[in-house]
């Protein structure tokens, strides 16, 4: 396969993540300490007051899931005693630790000062980090995020992560670190995550327009890389956001769709979905292309939401800066109860002119999948719009059946048809 | 008196009647009674008895409902207990039922409580946390205000306040029952064929589906009966469960295991009753003492944070020793995260302590039971060659 065309922005993004998979794996050079912590919730902005680098193990599996070496890592984990039936990332992460460990860069991973375990929205959260801390032997700090139950966070649940963060987080970043909190520094960091945050916004509420401008989850999964992992805070990611609006811009003046892997801006939009979990890493441009061979653009995604979902209003908030940490941390979209979950992806199904709501199911993924079908069907009732449903894996490549994705996308869309016909509008 | 065979046949029939008969009756027996439902693994019954309801312990449907429209609602790679659970809802089998908690478990039960807020809304449902931080001053000041809004939500349910002195009554009578629950158990440890296992499950189930009252006369005289009995004890091992903390395995799994050869001296199953160690105190504020009693002396559980890494599986290796098991089997419902997550974990703490272990999955409704009474057959063999 050639290799994928990649706009201003993507090679931007290429250099930020190559700078910090060499920052992590120079730590033994330059002293500076490592933490892993997880990408929901995660508290970048913190950890850069301590010149801590972020490491995300979920990224890693990512990255070794698009290139095709999960699979190897998750097989050696089920043969030293890892079950069959839990999350591929954990196992891709373990494995691949028991094969030296080898960044992107090709150089080892050093073991981190600090396991951050931000407990947001996710059971494994809390397991994989035991199972990390069993090898690392280091300290771990856990930030026990309460789950949304009633579809609303409470002040008891906000003081609950603020009383951690100050007697817990920050005194344990501080030993490991050895640097002094300094809140003002905290506060400018949350400035330029908002500005970052004020300009991915926008691009993703482009999608609104027709044809689409972007691919919200495609696409979608490259426009939140910054903001979700090692770079919200950072100039660095405004300068990227700067780039990402001026590149939807101009596709807008042009009249044009998000470009595909294949480098030709994708026009002919025939159906606009809306989608929900996350997607597959393992095939995930064959996937993709599934989508715009047959004329589909996801114009809003659940899964751009996973880190905050900034487009329903959230700021993070110099002025406040460990209350906005906390609401932060609450309001992740795997940390909101079933129901605020479909108001939200009816309202996206609206609000973005879809045909309808396109559940990829991970087999791995509990926080996600557990009650997925329920939703879609009260999204289709609430909407009108038909959803479908296809199933697939994270980074595991053994669950990826092409054949089965396919042909239940075609008869989706051949369902979408039928409907467009039944209403009398033209397609 | 009673004989454990009467005992033990009321327990079983309250356990197989998934239309809970008996907890409509005792919903009718008064007018303005309410009946609060609970998931696995723990919630504070104290608070629901306070509130003059009837907690009810759902744990699925077990092995003998037909699931039919769970199915739907659940991909194949998730565990049974939701699907059950929704069979039990959908087929208008919990249509009875005022309130339900869903406890912090995991991710499929935290769901769970979503979809039964859309499918159920009439039924008062609420999600219930419990703090992950254990100390006093932090996880356990959270915590008190969960009890607190826990309490609030019953009060709204039944129109009525919840005082101190209601909650203090309540929490006496569930430290009696923690007490004869712990006494239950340790006299099955002391004598497991005059307790066995099979028994001691279809009673602590029971008392998850009666007044805590009741429970506590029927654990006392299962306790005299089993003692007079005498049975005849046989060469078996003793064995400890674990992983079995949520979804529920079929009866038939647990005698088999017994007819293996092995005498179950310690497990997880149907935890809430043992999950606070010790007693609550009866003096002070009654939400505090809950409160604390939950930080300082629960049970290590799959569905817990283990704050050092020292600690983590110790619990175990404790209770094996305590009980005198020698062996471990760790049994989990397939696809069940909590348990299979920690079972590396707990492995390895029992491999250092020299404890020989074996692992397999079930589902609630398990038929074949044939290839796992052959792997505890032939586990129960090699203990007694190498001991
Ligand atoms: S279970 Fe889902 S949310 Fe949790 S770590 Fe795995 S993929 Fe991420
Ligand atoms: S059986 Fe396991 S995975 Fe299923 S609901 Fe219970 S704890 Fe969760």
């Amino acid at each position: 396969m050639s290799d994928v065309v990649k706009e201003k922005s993507m090679l931007m993004q290429k250099e930020m993540i190559a700078r910090n998979y060499e920052a992590i794996t120079s730590k033994h050079e330059t002293g500076r300490k490592v933490s892993s912590t997880f990408v929901p919730g995660n508290l970048n902005e913190l950890l850069m007051c301590f010149g801590i680098v972020n490491n995300l193990p979920e990224i890693n599996a990512i990255q070794s899931g698009m290139r095709k070496v999960s699979g190897n890592y998750i097989q050696e984990a089920e043969k030293r005693g890892h079950s069959e039936d839990v999350c591929t990332y954990v196992k891709a992460d373990i494995g691949q630790m028991s094969r030296g460990n080898i960044a992107p860069n090709g150089k080892p991973f050093p073991d981190p000062d600090v396991l951050l375990l931000s407990y947001t929205g996710c059971y494994t959260f809390m397991k994989w980090f035991e199972l990390l801390r069993e090898e690392y032997k280091c300290p771990t700090l856990m930030l026990h995020v309460p789950y949304q139950g009633d579809g609303h966070s409470t002040k008891t649940m906000r003081d609950y992560i603020v009383k951690q963060l100050k007697e817990v987080v920050i005194p344990g970043l501080e030993q490991v670190s050895g640097v002094k909190f300094d809140i003002d520094k905290l506060r400018e960091f949350l400035r330029n995550s908002a500005k970052a945050e004020d300009d991915l916004v926008w691009c993703l509420e482009q999608g609104k327009i027709k044809p689409s401008p972007i691919d919200a989850y495609f696409g979608g999964v490259y426009y939140i890389g910054p903001i979700f992992t090692a770079f919200r805070g950072t100039t660095d990611a405004i300068e990227y956001y700067k780039a990402l609006k001026a590149e939807v811009a101009e596709r807008i003046r042009l009249k044009q769709g998000p470009t595909t892997p294949d480098g030709t801006p994708f026009n002919d939009q025939k159906y606009r979905l809306v989608v929900e979990g996350p997607p597959n890493w393992t095939n995930f441009r064959e996937f993709w292309k599934m989508f715009y061979d047959e004329g589909a653009v996801v114009v809003a995604s659940s899964y751009t939401k996973v880190g905050g979902l900034y487009d329903q209003g959230f700021r993070h908030d110099a002025e406040n800066p460990l209350e906005s940490l906390a609401d932060y941390c609450l309001g992740c979209y795997t940390n909101l109860n079933l129901p605020s979950r479909v108001d939200l992806l009816t309202k996206y199904v609206e609000e973005y002119e879809a045909d309808g709501l396109l559940t990829n199911s991970i087999k791995s993924c509990n926080s996600f999948s557990a009650g997925q079908l329920m939703m879609m069907k009260e999204v289709e009732r609430r909407t009108g719009k038909p959803g479908a449903f296809v199933e697939s894996d994270l980074v595991d490549p053994r669950y990826f059946s092409a054949a089965n994705i396919k042909n239940r996308l075609e008869s989706y869309f051949q369902m979408i048809e039928q409907k467009r016909r039944g209403s009398g509008k033209a397609a | 008196m009673s004989s454990t065979a009467e005992i033990v046949a009321q327990c079983q029939a309250l356990y197989e009647d998934l239309d809970f008969t008996a907890a409509r009756a005792w919903k009718a027996a008064k007018p303005g009674r309410k009946v609060v439902g609970f998931l696995p693994v723990y919630v504070p019954l104290e608070i629901i008895h306070a509130a003059g309801c009837l907690p009810l312990g759902i744990f699925g449907g077990g092995d003998s409902l037909e699931v039919i429209h769970g199915d739907a609602y659940y991909q194949s790679y998730i565990c049974r207990i939701p699907r059950s659970t929704i069979e039990l809802g959908v087929t208008k089998r919990l249509d009875f039922v005022d309130g339900m908690l869903f406890p912090f478990v995991c991710d499929v039960i935290r769901n769970l409580s979503g979809i039964w807020k859309m499918m159920f809304p009439n039924v008062w449902t609420k999600f219930f946390d419990t703090p992950q931080n254990f100390d006093a001053t932090i996880g356990g000041s959270y915590y008190m205000k969960e009890l607190d809004e826990l309490r609030e939500g019953l009060e709204k349910l039944v129109g009525h306040k919840v005082t101190d002195d209601d909650l203090r009554r309540s929490i006496t009578l569930y430290n009696e029952n923690r007490r004869l629950v712990r006494e239950v158990y340790a006299f099955r440890a002391a004598k497991p064929w005059q307790a066995p296992t099979s028994e001691v499950y279809l009673l602590m189930r029971a008392g998850l589906m009666m007044d805590v009252a009741e429970h506590n006369q029927m654990l006392k005289d299962y306790m005299a009966a089993a003692d007079k009995e005498d049975r005849p004890k046989r060469d078996n091992v003793r064995v400890a469960i674990y992983g079995s903390f949520c979804e529920q395995p079929p009866l038939n799994l647990i005698k088999s295991i017994e007819m293996a050869g092995c005498y179950v001296v310690e497990d997880d199953y149907a935890l809430i009753n043992r999950f606070l160690m010790s007693d609550v105190p009866t003096e002070g504020n009654p939400i505090e003492g809950l409160a604390m009693t939950y930080i300082k002396a629960s049970v290590e559980t799959s569905c817990k944070y283990v704050p050092k890494e020292e600690d983590k599986g110790m619990y175990h290796v404790q209770r094996v020793r305590e009980t005198g098991a020698e062996g471990v089997i760790y049994a989990t419902p397939s696809f069940c995260d909590p348990a299979l997550l920690d079972r590396p974990m707990i492995c390895h703490r029992l491999t250092e302590a020299n404890i020989p272990y074996i692992a397999f999955k079930y589902a609630e409704n398990s038929g074949q039971m044939q290839p796992i009474r052959e792997q505890a057959g032939t586990f129960a063999d090699s203990i007694k060659l190498w001991s």
